[in-house]
């Protein structure tokens, strides 16, 4: 589904992924683990599109098309779901009513029928009760007065209503209590299937406890340095990224 | 039957009224400004002596006042005896035939904000016969107004048919020392609203320029006078969000409400002037005295406006809190794009004890406009236990405009509990990026973002108004970002 090669980008000048290399197929969870400023973030917005980076070579297929040639809006409408690190507040923006804008747009896209209001509530009642969120989200402002927890919950929600194929999720453990952790766990697992690809950039392990990936990687300085199976990341916890460096010699 | 009679006679006079019209049609008055000018407008409106009186007393203190200088504004100096300050309505022959000759961009806008295609003639101009359809919409308003003894008539009717209520509250808001454009506006006033709502009554309906009488040619000097008599109620829409064909540059109107005790008043205006083209020219220029005085104990004036047109717009709806528990309220949204002007904001005067005031303005400036919020909260020492909220957002898309926050607070009762809330963002690229990440296209993403910063303005719009404007802010915006 996803073919990343030798992807070089930057921002501001400063070089972040220098030679990446990543192949994803449908139906794999893959964790990309790494330390601090090794450009975990960075590949998770460049495949999302945003603005601002310097793609200088390499090339990134997405079902057989070049992704890097889509605008933001059209990768989103092609399945590409980022779940922010830090998902944004947008007051007086009805939480519903951008989902409900969004899963429109990504349904006319695929020459789909819009839902009306009636279905789509439907469709977001059974959602939020997968993700427990307090039935006063409905009348909320995006992200507003969200607790950090509540952000990352609201991120699955959405991913759980428009049904990405492609899902990345961007630090989604950061800032969660270990109960907001088992809940959030519980609906990205509850999305894994055979036709979608879940990609997870975490810091940390624990994530991985509650969500079992199928590969590991490891990013430093900008590259894939080592690939395996979930012990790599037993390991890595064991003796830090430091140990990794030495091991591979960056 | 009797007021079926009574509906062929208004007819008849309406007939007869525009042949008369046709008349002084060749009377124009040349360009300029004197005395003369002022006692010929007053004769032609058949006045009654104190009122042209009245008008040459505010021409005589408007030539020694000097030219206001302090708003956040440019333009080139005013050449006030280069303005005809009596042009009689354009020969329908001069007009557009048909839409045809219209101006596509100005049709394209119309169809844009989904303005009914028999409105648009008539907005753009036209000189279709659209007489039958609007006398039977006037008709069956006023028989219903009429059974509630409401009085809503322009300006000139009421002066004929109303002398004593319009001597009396003339003027007893604005007056006409009160600024240079309200002064001139007194002695050269053509024409415009005037409504009077009787002890207790509710008006049955919104009233809205959409049914004005004479929504023609009320010009470039409008005089709107609104009384709402002791616990009364009323709703009153001003503007249209379609863009209206002018040819005047100069707009200045005044605008008077009185609230009696216990009487409250809803004024919301939509303003889509002209802003001129890319580049600024053209434009109108919209210096308007809009001020309310909640006279009666327990009274209340709110003011709700959205702002969009106009190349400068220099506008304060302001309370003045004199009865006492009087509230005053002003909910604003104002949009500069492109090099449009506009510096707009209240001021609430609080002198009755125990009066409220809040203050709702949302200002965005996109392009290279300028965008400023003037406000000036004072409370008096006899306003024991006043007290104001003041919350003022500005909103920048794009990295070459502005936005200005000039509050100004005067509280002299140490009872009085003053808040002032001051926020300015950009249009975040994250929260832009937010909205493209989740399929949504930039326009779309913008109007959303847009439309959520003014929410607390638009809710307080009637419903339809409501919609209308968010539209109108879409389109305002076009092309603002990317």
């Amino acid at each position: 589904m996803l073919k990343i090669k030798d992807l070089h980008a930057r921002i501001d000048g400063k070089d972040i992924l220098k030679g990446l290399t990543l192949e994803i197929a449908a139906g794999e969870v893959h964790a990309i683990m790494g330390p601090n400023g090794a450009g975990k973030s960075t590949l998770a917005q460049v495949l999302a599109g945003r603005e601002g980076y310097e793609i200088v070579s390499g090339s990134v297929e997405y079902f057989g098309k070049d992704l890097l040639e889509l605008a933001p809006e059209e990768r989103a409408r092609e399945g590409v779901f980022l779940a922010f690190q830090y998902p944004v507040e947008i007051p007086g923006v009805n939480n519903v009513y951008l989902l409900k804008a969004a899963l429109n747009a990504i349904r006319k896209h695929r020459g789909e029928d819009e839902l009306d209001a009636y279905a789509f509530m439907k469709v977001v009642r059974e959602k939020m009760k997968l993700m427990q969120m307090d039935p006063s989200f409905l009348n909320r402002g995006v992200n507003e007065g969200f607790s950090g927890g509540e952000k990352k919950r609201n991120e699955i929600m959405q991913m759980a209503v428009l049904e990405p194929k492609l899902a990345l999720l961007d630090e989604t453990d950061s800032g969660l209590d270990i109960d907001a952790m088992k809940i959030v766990a519980d609906g990205v697992n509850s999305l894994r299937s055979p036709e979608r690809a879940i990609v997870m950039v975490t810091h940390y392990q624990r994530l991985l406890d509650h969500i079992v990936p199928d590969r590991v990687h490891v990013l430093a300085d900008g590259r894939i340095v080592k690939s395996g199976d979930r012990s790599l990341a037993l390991e890595l916890e064991a003796h830090g990224y430091e140990w990794l460096q030495q091991a591979v010699g960056t | 039957m009797a007021t079926n009679e009574h509906e062929l006679e208004h007819l008849v006079s309406r007939k007869y009224k525009h042949g008369f019209f046709t008349d002084i049609e060749s009377d124009t008055v040349p360009p300029g400004l004197n005395e003369d000018v002022i006692r010929f407008i007053s004769a032609k409106k058949e006045e009654p002596e104190w009122l042209t009186e009245w008008r040459l007393k505010a021409y005589r203190h408007w030539l020694t006042m000097p030219v206001p200088k302090w708003a956040h504004v440019q333009y080139p100096p005013i050449d006030f005896q280069a303005i005809s300050y009596y042009s009689a309505p354009k020969r329908p022959e001069d007009a557009p035939q048909s839409l045809d000759e219209v101006d596509p961009k100005l049709l394209e806008t119309y169809d844009k904000l989904g303005i009914p295609l028999h409105e648009r003639a008539r907005l753009a101009g036209v000189a279709v016969d659209a007489v039958f359809d609007s006398v039977s919409v006037t008709t069956t308003f006023k028989e219903k107004l009429g059974e509630a003894g409401v009085i809503f008539c322009s300006f000139s009717e009421a002066v004929r048919e109303h002398p004593e209520l319009v001597r009396r509250y003339l003027g007893s808001v604005v007056p006409t020392r009160d600024n240079f454009y309200a002064a001139l506006n007194s002695a050269v006033f053509t024409d415009g609203s005037f409504v009077y709502i009787p002890k207790g009554v509710r008006c049955p309906m919104e009233l809205s320029t959409y049914f004005r009488i004479n929504a023609a040619n009320t010009g470039q000097f409008e005089r709107t006078l609104i009384v709402a008599d002791e616990g009364s109620h009323v709703s009153y829409l001003e503007g249209c969000t379609a863009p209206m064909r002018d040819e005047n540059q100069l707009h200045a109107a005044v605008v008077e409400l009185v609230a009696l005790k216990d009487a409250e008043i809803k004024y919301s205006t939509v303003q889509n002037w002209y802003p001129g083209d890319e580049e600024g020219r053209g434009g109108i220029y919209n210096f308007v005295t809009k001020r309310g005085d909640c006279r009666g104990a327990n009274s209340k004036i709110s003011w709700t406006q959205v702002e969009t047109g106009s190349a400068i717009t220099w506008k304060y709806p302001s309370c003045i809190l004199r009865g006492e528990n009087s509230v005053g309220e002003f909910y604003s949204v104002a949009v500069a794009n492109n090099l449009q002007q506009a510096d707009t904001g209240t001021k609430m005067i609080h002198i009755g004890r125990n009066t409220r005031s809040t203050i709702i303005s949302k200002g965005i400036s996109a392009g290279r406009a300028q965008n400023a919020y003037r406000g000036l909260v004072r409370v008096l020492p006899t306003a024991e236990g006043a007290r104001n909220f003041t919350q003022c957002d500005s909103l920048l898309i794009g990295d070459r405009c502005g936005a200005h926050t000039f509050p100004y607070i005067e509280a002299r009762n140490p009872s009085a509990q003053i808040e002032h809330e001051a926020t300015t963002s950009k249009i975040g690229e994250d929260q832009l990026f937010y909205c493209l990440q989740r399929g949504l296209s930039e326009e779309d993403a913008v109007n959303m973002i847009v439309n959520g910063f003014c929410k607390e303005v638009f809710r307080e719009l009637p419903m339809e108004f409501a919609v209308e404007a968010q539209a109108l802010l879409n389109v305002s915006l076009e092309g603002a970002v990317g």
